[in-house]
């Protein structure tokens, strides 16, 4: 007998989670228990509330997920407005986390959207611990690092170093650029992190100085000139803000100039704007394509209700259509999702030497660390408030502040210097005291 | 700046004016306005299509707050298409929003003149008959068509247009147009001017690389009986020559030559891409040839003839070592080239406008231009009648698929896919559409499915009851974050058509969000 269901607002996705199935995760207890559940506890983050992170808020809220929140620094601008589909003219110069989550609440009943209008380094890592899934919506790599690095960090290994399901955090990610794009599922522990296929993210080619000085051939060497030498030999000290549209045109202007001066071609003010800002072009479509296949997978994790995407799709609509996906594999040697770097200390070693030592260490190179330990705040360098609170600490032994633990692991983030570059980074840490006759015994008796 | 274009910046960077004004002249139609039709609109109302139409005879209902972003609770009871219209209508007010509430197979049965006044319709979640249908009336009418569907997990786009010729097919990587293994006597004469044995260690390696294969391709031609090298042995012997010639480490153009030393050694003459393109009986053209076919008509001649085997010459160089001077000269002598070989081919098409009876200056200049510069990456699409697919698929290919791995899934979904709309044909609703009866489902489907197999003589044991268990739990649902997948790449398909920039899908698309192994099929 085939009945109708009483009308309700699950009346699609009920099919998918109401039902047993058979291609499914092995997880999957389908039931009104699940998909109740998926409303009231399941947690989800949304880092960034561009192109993607719309697109997620909407996705996510229409996907049976009740508990959302947002995390963007920007502010709404107008080149925002042909994608960013939760925004209007009259939004322009207004937080987009905040105006995101107001817009999806207002059509979406029932669905909650915390909003922080903030930096993703403001937050403290236990605000990341509180989410089951974070899905991402960026555009660059630094903050994607960042966040892997932040959720991996809560990934620990047992005495095997296998690691334990219960600490994996599981991230989406997506990324879009013209009518390409790429989704991705990171599950730290079991997936490669996004450390551990950072070659997919080849850094930017620059042109070198003496071509800009030099050899100038091309309309995008002019604006370069113009922007990187030619600024600074000008307006001694003041810094050039692409955002300054009186700044931008002088750039314009002077890359005009050389390129008379060379009999070259090309200059224009949305091509200036293009090279300074290094503007990624964008569309509505590739990045609802993107962030769907993200919110479908976030879904599969949190419910079981299929298989999960194993764990990279590309998309590129450039030539017809085609999406392929790869199944990379872990680097069981990387930094940020293997058990961790370890780190061996004498019980003297004071907190101010241990930081000191990051700064020298080959595999960290961490200037202005900041330490924690299970939660707890050993040393921070910022706020002011929370740095005089913990300068105390400095002086004491490291040993001592770890409550005597032969062994353990330590959460530390600092600026990272590597290849002559600094980016924000978050280290995890496993140390092991020297001497203390519990360790040796383990090891002896691991060695054995 | 004015503020609608500074609103559309990013995407101005990927089709330019030529294809926002495209965009911005097109009127598009919508049939069904669910979550896979309206998630389609919506990425075009952003991006600035000049009108839409949404046909749609529902009313809204519970279930579709649950997967439609375009309704919220103030909708219930309200036509379906009002309120997706009034909701796209807040996101632009430079597009024409209006809706129809009517069923799109009612207006496909009883006026089918409707479809031709649009550029294009997006026809979603339509069953096989009312697809067919409406295929033939816009087929007739000359008006594009695209086919989106959302079906649990499952899902399918397909283009319908006759044909769709691309001449800015703008490819990712496309090997420049630099001729080294075919100078012409400017750039020889060029090269000739530079001494490679220059004494000044600075101007030696500010020889662009273009100048050093020209010159040393021609001695190894003096003393290789008039061939360039073309053995493994003799490329290799070819680059180390070139080696021998630094006379530094840090000799960047030196290093560039080696690495684009290939393209000496590359064949002459046209792709085979481009030699379908000009053997095809359209380019036989008559008075109602399209302008596209009468470009490859003189394109063809000067192939014969002026080229000497050759395309027209594209007329950019990219970016290489070089000194500002030679570079900017180099710059001038392939423009100038292109500029010709331009000229010839824009007489030649006048001559033939002529020729056919047509007006000799109907084609612009500039759209001549445009085809010259990209005639090496011209594309020509077309597509078979949506009927004509469905009676008699071609049936190597999919054995082919049916036993592929990587395939299994989503040929199994386009059969499936297929497999509901016939069983809705027998039974009035689809598998698994209705709580309860779910085993007596499964395997009317399966008999449905194997029916389906057989009919075309492939054989049926291929499909799985895993497969087909399947497609019975989705129970036709459309999930909000499918639809909003097949959507997108509906409107990015919509995009590349209106636009004619980039090159549109082939074959069907089947989207399988088990695994995420969607496949595009060319069943024909
Ligand atoms: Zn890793």
């Amino acid at each position: 007998m085939a009945d109708a269901a009483p009308p309700s607002k699950s009346r699609d996705l009920d099919k998918l989670l109401l039902r047993p199935g058979n291609l499914v995760g092995p997880s999957f207890e389908p039931g009104v228990q699940l998909r109740d559940d998926l409303q009231e506890y399941a947690k989800v983050l949304v880092v960034g509330a561009g192109g993607l992170g719309c697109e997620l808020l909407k996705d996510l809220a229409l996907s049976g997920f009740k508990n959302l929140e947002v995390i963007d620094m920007d502010r709404i601008e107008v080149t925002n407005l042909n994608r960013q589909f939760l925004f209007r003219l009259e939004d322009v110069g207004k937080p987009k986390a905040e105006v995101a989550a107001k817009r999806v609440m207002e059509r979406v009943s029932g669905v909650n959207i915390v909003p922080h209008f903030c930096r993703i380094e403001d937050k403290d890592i236990e605000f990341y611990s509180d989410f089951n899934i974070i899905a991402l919506g960026l555009d660059s790599i630094e903050a994607r690092s960042y966040i892997n690095a932040v959720a991996c960090s809560f990934l620990e290994y047992d005495s095997d170093d296998n690691p334990r399901e219960e600490t994996m955090k599981p991230m989406v990610d997506g990324g879009t650029e013209g009518f390409k794009g790429h989704a991705r599922v990171i599950v730290p522990g079991v997936t490669p992190c996004f450390e551990c296929t950072i070659w997919l993210f080849p850094p930017q080619v620059k042109f070198p100085l003496c071509t800009l000085a030099e050899t100038p051939r091309n309309a995008a060497h002019c604006i370069e000139y113009a922007h990187l030498i030619k600024w600074d030999e000008v307006h001694s000290g003041k810094a050039f803000d692409p955002d300054n549209p009186d700044h931008m045109k002088w750039v314009y202007d002077e890359a005009v100039k050389r390129a008379e001066l060379f009999g070259i071609q090309g200059v224009t003010y949305s091509l200036t704007q293009g090279v300074v800002k290094n503007i990624i072009p964008a569309i509505a479509s590739t990045n609802a394509i993107i962030s769907a296949a993200c919110a479908l997978e976030t879904l599969k994790i949190a419910s079981g209700c299929s298989k999960t995407l194993s764990n990279y799709l590309t998309y590129n609509g450039v030539e017809g259509l085609h999406t392929k996906v790869t199944e990379f594999v872990k680097d069981k040697d990387c930094l940020v999702c293997g058990p961790g770097v370890l780190v061996e200390l004498d019980t003297t070693v004071t907190l101010q030497k241990f930081i000191d030592m990051l700064e020298e260490h080959p595999k960290l190179l961490m200037s202005k660390a900041s330490i924690t330990y299970r939660g707890k705040n050993l040393y921070m360098q910022a706020p002011p408030v929370l740095e005089e609170m913990t300068r105390s600490n400095l002086s004491l032994p490291l040993y001592d502040l770890m409550d005597k633990v032969p062994k353990d692991i330590l959460h530390v983030t600092g600026t990272i210097n590597k290849d002559n570059k600094k980016s924000s980074g978050l280290r995890k840490l496993r140390v092991i005291f020297k001497g203390i006759d519990g360790v040796t015994d383990m090891d002896m008796a691991g060695g054995a | 700046m004015a503020e609608p274009k500074t609103k559309y910046d990013r995407q101005l960077r990927i089709w330019g004016e030529q294809g926002q004004a495209a965009l911005e002249k097109a009127s598009i139609c919508l049939l069904n306005c669910g979550p896979t039709g309206s998630e389609t609109l919506k990425n075009l109302v952003l991006g600035g299509v000049g009108s839409i139409t949404i046909v749609d005879g529902s009313k809204v209902e519970l279930g579709d707050l649950g997967n439609n972003f375009m309704v919220d609770e103030s909708s219930l009871g309200q036509s379906k298409a009002k309120c997706v219209c009034s909701f796209l209508q807040e996101l632009n007010d430079a597009v024409k929003a209006k809706f129809i509430e009517e069923y799109p197979e009612a207006l496909i049965d009883t006026n089918p003149s409707f479809f031709s006044q649009f550029t294009l319709v997006v026809a979603t979640q339509l069953v096989e008959e009312s697809m067919v249908k409406l295929d033939r009336i816009c087929r007739e009418a000359n008006v594009m068509l695209i086919f989106a569907r959302s079906y649990g997990l499952t899902g399918l786009v397909r283009i319908s247009v006759k044909e769709h010729a691309v001449i800015e097919s703008k490819p990712d990587h496309f090997l420049d147009d630099l001729r080294l293994n075919n100078p012409w006597p400017e750039l020889r004469g060029f090269a000739e001017a530079i001494d490679l044995n220059v004494q000044d260690p600075v101007a030696h390696k500010h020889i662009p690389y273009v100048v050093i294969l020209v010159k040393m391709a021609d001695e190894w031609i003096k003393s290789h009986g008039g061939s360039l090298p073309s053995t493994r042995e003799e490329k290799r012997e070819f680059k180390e020559l070139l080696k021998a010639r630094m006379v530094a480490m840090d000799e960047d153009n030196y290093k560039e030559a080696i690495d684009a030393s290939f393209k000496v050694f590359a064949p002459r003459g046209i792709s085979s891409d481009l030699q379908q393109i000009i053997i095809d009986s359209c380019a036989e053209v008559a008075s109602n040839s399209s302008d596209f076919w009468v470009m490859v008509a003189a394109l063809k001649e000067f192939i014969a003839n002026e080229g000497g085997g050759e395309a027209p010459l594209e007329g950019s160089i990219p970016d290489m070592t070089s000194s500002t001077e030679h570079y900017v000269n180099l710059q001038k002598i392939y423009q100038a080239k292109s500029e010709a070989d331009f000229l010839v081919i824009e007489k030649r098409v006048r001559n033939i406008l002529k020729k056919i009876g047509r007006d000799p200056n109907s084609i612009p200049k500039a759209t001549i231009k445009s085809f010259c510069k990209n005639a090496r990456k011209l594309k020509v699409c077309r597509y078979r009648l949506i009927e004509d697919e469905y009676n008699n698929p071609s049936l190597p290919e999919l054995q082919k698929y049916l036993t592929d791995e990587d395939y299994s899934i989503a040929v199994g979904f386009y059969i499936l896919l297929r497999a509901v709309d016939r069983y809705a044909a027998n039974f009035n609703s689809f598998p698994g559409q209705f709580d309860g009866g779910m085993d007596e489902d499964i395997s009317r489907l399966k008999t449905t499915a194997v029916g389906l197999l057989n009919d075309f003589g492939c054989n049926g044991l291929t499909l799985t009851e895993d497969l087909i268990n399947e497609m019975c739990r989705f129970g036709a649902a459309e999930l909000h974050a499918v639809a909003a997948f097949i959507g997108g790449i509906a409107s990015q398909e919509v995009i590349k058509l209106i636009t004619k920039q980039f090159v549109p899908m082939s074959g069907t698309y089947v989207f399988n969000g088990i695994d995420h192994k969607s496949q595009l099929l060319s069943l024909y």
